[in-house]
């Protein structure tokens, strides 16, 4: 039994083992290839990680914050399909956006082909969106629904009630937005804030696409085009530093969210809108939703059918790339809530701080970058595999070769750090609901061991854990980074294949692909409208 | 005449199909405390809400000072009424401390005032020494405190309190309702209440408005809404009591089974005529300290249930038709239930509806 109790830390140091192989290439000596960089790229990359974070950020920021604010306590046309229309993005993974955007914005794409044959110039004028512009752009497009969605929450539950207090001290709507409603949903906003903080500095897919130099793909380079691992992982000590720093900063403001949080009132009468105004907003979300939305997905639908329509369409590797897709994201789905669930069990046992920072820690992973995450679990297990077969070779003269590599365990243990914390949230609130009065109760009533967990827990935590692995599932799914890096030979997904074939510029072949992981994207935000839908 | 300050006529709110303000009038002088009661879902939060200016009105008029800041098609935003509200749930601002909340609504003064009008509401409310603390550190009764002065610190005309008292406990309750009664009344603020608790009513409000079904089904004293109820609802929600068929014999007295009583019979009988004469029937109320206990009376009545008040006991009787009456009796006359005691009525006026339609 006491070794459930071993369980989180088991689970914590699963997440910091990673963390401490990079930080550790630090001390390494500085090789050539690290010299290169210094006097290459590495001011460009950290101007590059700046402006990309600050542009993403105030973009989400403004975008988020007025679409939360209007669909919260405005009445305006369409406000009800909104509410809910404006988390849809969160199905499309920023790398999909990226390429589509590309595709329509490029030489041979729709947008400049008509206006050539329209305008007969040769439209020397069109600017390149592969820039920080671009960049931050289609992040924007793609990660304001964070924001979105969780300062809509606090304005759900105190926006119309903090206008009223406004105006009952004598400031009109405006001035009560700015000093009243505002300030007081400041912790949901900076959450939603560091969450997309956190995607912009781990996303590898979209400024791959986009050719843009950040870590992400720095780090990528110098292992798989210079093939210096150290290299790599000195890069990856920066960019976790970075990160760290964010996820400082994410814990305070999840705590201080805890303290505000307030009963959502009772009664959810809005504000109606003077119909001008009214429809001024309507434009506004409809115009959000169009660009990070529906064209997209447009673009996506015309182009899938031409490419499935094409002879050279290969139906057989397409269903082999699924049938990867499916089967990693599947056998990930029930590894991570299999040790998810022992974690929370063996929390709830045994309720100790220590514990409990344990658990923090561990689900911590889902702010490690994909890169980062890739090179720190690579790194060890090569040389565990290395060890072993030594050991084998020397102690029982076994010609074992590779035990590790060449399997699917390095990049299962790198989702497992990735996306424990997904899986946490689900579980956990189902186990907040057993409480321990109903352990009691059921012993009471004869009840107790496997019975108990068979006839109480399972029933209780069924929803969260069928939650939990659908999340894991999709975010398995659309995972790029670390499915690229660390995948046996062979092993092929439809996220390496929108790879390999965007970065050859091949949009239309890609829709396909990228089409599918949009439908199964549409899974989770399913879940989570009704959930957020009162 | 002077002009009251708060005026609402016939006013009417509606959600969509759903009428939840049903011609509603009142009137309250300037320095009065009224008091909207009722169930929940009566209407009074929402009479309440329209006064404040955050719901319009489809019909009627609200006038402050004799100005109307409301009617069908007219509205007064609410920061320009000049009137303050306490939330239910306080609203507290928790990212301020309590200092910052209350001077929250002194933008228009300037520092050095700011500061003093402050410093005088932490005096006023007894939190002298607490105007540093954030809300989370206060307790319910002094967040409440806080809620009122931020309320009171821009000086309104009117201030509203929407169930101020309904998130303490109730051992709380009582005190502090007579304590808020007490600032009120020294700053001389005009202020209406809104509550379900008719205790709370009656220790903090000058004049109560009954509602029900959004209408004030009577605007009266306390004292007056539990003696003089003006119908049936008022008579059954304030207080408690039992109705008991009752003979009119002429304009001055009716005959129930515990004798005659005399007083001005008003109201309408079972016909519906409007001065009763003899014959018609009516439900006489009878209040439980309208009955007395004395061993020396030759009515009797058997103790069906007595429940234990402290001072009182409440014993629920049964009479010889089987009627049953309440009857509140000093605690020492301790009867055991099943045993017959002497009882008669002592009612200086009387109480009479017409009967319930079969």
């Amino acid at each position: 039994m006491s070794l459930w109790r071993i369980v989180p830390f088991l689970a914590a140091a699963l997440v910091l083992a990673p963390v401490g192989v990079i930080m550790s290439s630090l001390f390494a000596p500085v090789g050539e290839v690290w010299q290169h960089l210094i006097e290459t790229t590495l001011s460009l990359l950290l101007i590059n990680t700046f402006w990309l974070a600050t542009g993403v950020v105030t973009g989400t920021l403004l975008l988020g914050v007025s679409l939360a604010w209007f669909t919260a306590v405005y009445e305006f046309p369409g406000r009800r399909f909104f509410s809910w229309a404006l988390l849809l993005p969160m199905a499309m993974p920023a790398y999909v956006m990226a390429f589509v955007v590309l595709g329509v914005f490029d030489f041979t794409g729709p947008l400049q082909t008509s206006l050539r044959a329209w305008l007969h110039s040769d439209l020397a004028w069109f600017p390149d969106i592969r820039n920080t512009v671009g960049v931050v752009i289609v992040m924007t497009l793609a990660f304001y629904p964070y924001v979105y969605l969780l300062t809509r929450n606090a304005f759900l539950s105190q926006g119309k009630r903090s206008l009223e207090v406004a105006q009952s001290l004598g400031f009109n709507r405006t001035q009560g937005f700015f000093k009243v409603a505002l300030p007081l949903a400041r912790p949901w906003i900076a959450g939603g804030m560091m969450l997309v903080l956190m995607e912009t500095l781990a996303d590898f897919g979209t400024v791959a696409v986009f050719n843009y130099n950040t870590f992400t793909t720095a780090i990528y380079k110098a292992w798989f085009s210079m093939f210096s691992l150290t290299a790599a992982s000195q890069l990856a000590s920066l960019l976790i530093i970075i990160v760290f720093v964010v996820i400082v900063l994410e814990q305070q403001f999840r705590m201080r969210m805890r303290y505000a949080e307030t009963k959502r009132s009772e009664r959810a009468q809005r504000i109606q809108l003077r119909s001008r105004h009214g429809w001024m907003v309507t434009g506004f979300a409809l115009s959000v939703l169009f660009l990070a939305f529906v064209l997209p997905v447009a673009q996506l639908i015309f182009w899938a059918m031409r490419s499935l329509m094409a002879r050279e369409f290969d139906l057989a590797r397409y269903l082999e790339f699924l049938w990867h897709s499916i089967s990693l994201s599947g056998l990930a789905a029930l590894l991570i809530s299999a040790v998810v669930i022992a974690i929370v069990y063996a929390a709830r046992r045994y309720p100790h701080f220590s514990t409990r920072y344990a658990v923090r820690i561990a689900t911590i992973g889902y702010a490690l970058p994909g890169t980062v995450l890739a090179i720190g679990v690579y790194v060890p297990m090569t040389w565990l595999d290395g060890q072993l077969s030594d050991f084998l070779l020397h102690g029982f003269n076994l010609e074992s070769g590779h035990l590790i590599q060449g399997t699917l365990v390095i990049m299962l243990m790198a989702y497992l750090i990735r996306f424990m914390a997904v899986s946490h949230y689900p579980i956990d609130s189902a186990m907040q609901r057993i409480t321990h009065s109903i352990d009691e109760a059921a012993m009471s009533l004869g009840l107790h061991g496997w019975a108990m967990i068979r006839k109480i827990h399972i029933p209780i935590l069924k929803p969260g854990i069928y939650t939990a692995a659908i999340l894991i599932f999709v975010d398995v799914m659309k995972e790029m980074p670390i499915t690229l890096m660390t995948r046996p030979f062979g092993w092929d997904t439809l996220a390496v294949r929108i790879y390999e074939l965007t970065s050859e510029g091949q949009w239309e072949h890609a829709a396909v692909p990228a089409g599918t992981l949009v439908l199964a994207g549409l899974i989770p935000i399913y879940l989570l409208m009704r959930q957020t839908e009162q | 005449m002077t002009i009251p300050l708060l005026q609402l006529k016939n006013i009417r709110h509606a959600y969509g199909e759903q009428v939840v303000v049903h011609d509603l009038s009142l009137l309250l002088e300037k320095g009065g405390i009224g008091c909207l009661l009722g169930l929940s879902g009566c209407g009074k939060t929402t009479a309440l809400r329209c006064i404040a200016g955050f719901e319009p009105i489809s019909d009627g008029e609200i006038l402050i000072n004799g100005i109307c800041v409301s009617s069908t098609d007219f509205c007064v935003p609410a920061e320009k009424r000049r009137v303050g509200m306490v939330f239910q749930d306080y609203a507290l601002f928790p990212h301020l401390n309590v200092t910052a909340n209350i001077g929250f609504g002194l933008h228009r003064l300037n520092r050095s005032e700011r500061e003093k009008r402050v410093e005088e509401l932490l005096q006023v409310v007894h939190l002298a020494d607490s105007g540093h603390k954030y809300p989370h550190e206060l307790s319910g009764g002094q967040q409440q405190r806080v809620a009122l002065a931020r309320a009171l610190a821009p000086r309104p005309e009117l201030l509203l309190l929407d169930e101020p008292f309904s998130n303490l406990d109730v051992s709380l309750r009582e005190q502090l309702s007579m304590e808020v009664r007490g600032i009120l009344k020294d700053q001389g603020i005009t202020s209406i209440l809104v509550t379900h608790d008719q205790t709370e009513a009656f220790a903090i409000a000058d004049v109560i408005g009954v509602m029900h079904e959004g209408k004030i089904q009577q605007w009266d004293t306390a004292f007056n809404l539990y003696h003089c109820p003006a119908n049936r609802f008022v008579a059954d929600f304030i207080g408690q009591g039992v109705f008991l068929p009752g003979k009119v014999i002429n304009s001055q007295q009716v005959e129930i089974e515990l004798g005659i009583l005399n007083g001005r019979i008003p109201r309408q009988c079972h016909k519906g005529c409007d001065q009763c004469d003899q014959g018609c029937i009516v439900d006489v109320l009878l209040r439980p300290d309208d009955i007395v206990h004395d061993d020396a009376s030759p009515l009797f009545a058997t103790i069906l249930h007595k429940a234990f008040r402290g001072a009182e006991i409440l014993y629920t009787l049964c009479l010889a038709s089987g009627a049953q009456v309440l009857a509140l009796v000093p605690s020492h006359h301790n009867h055991l239930i099943g045993e017959k005691i002497g009882i008669k009525v002592e009612a200086d006026h009387v109480v009479a509806f017409a009967p319930l339609k079969e």
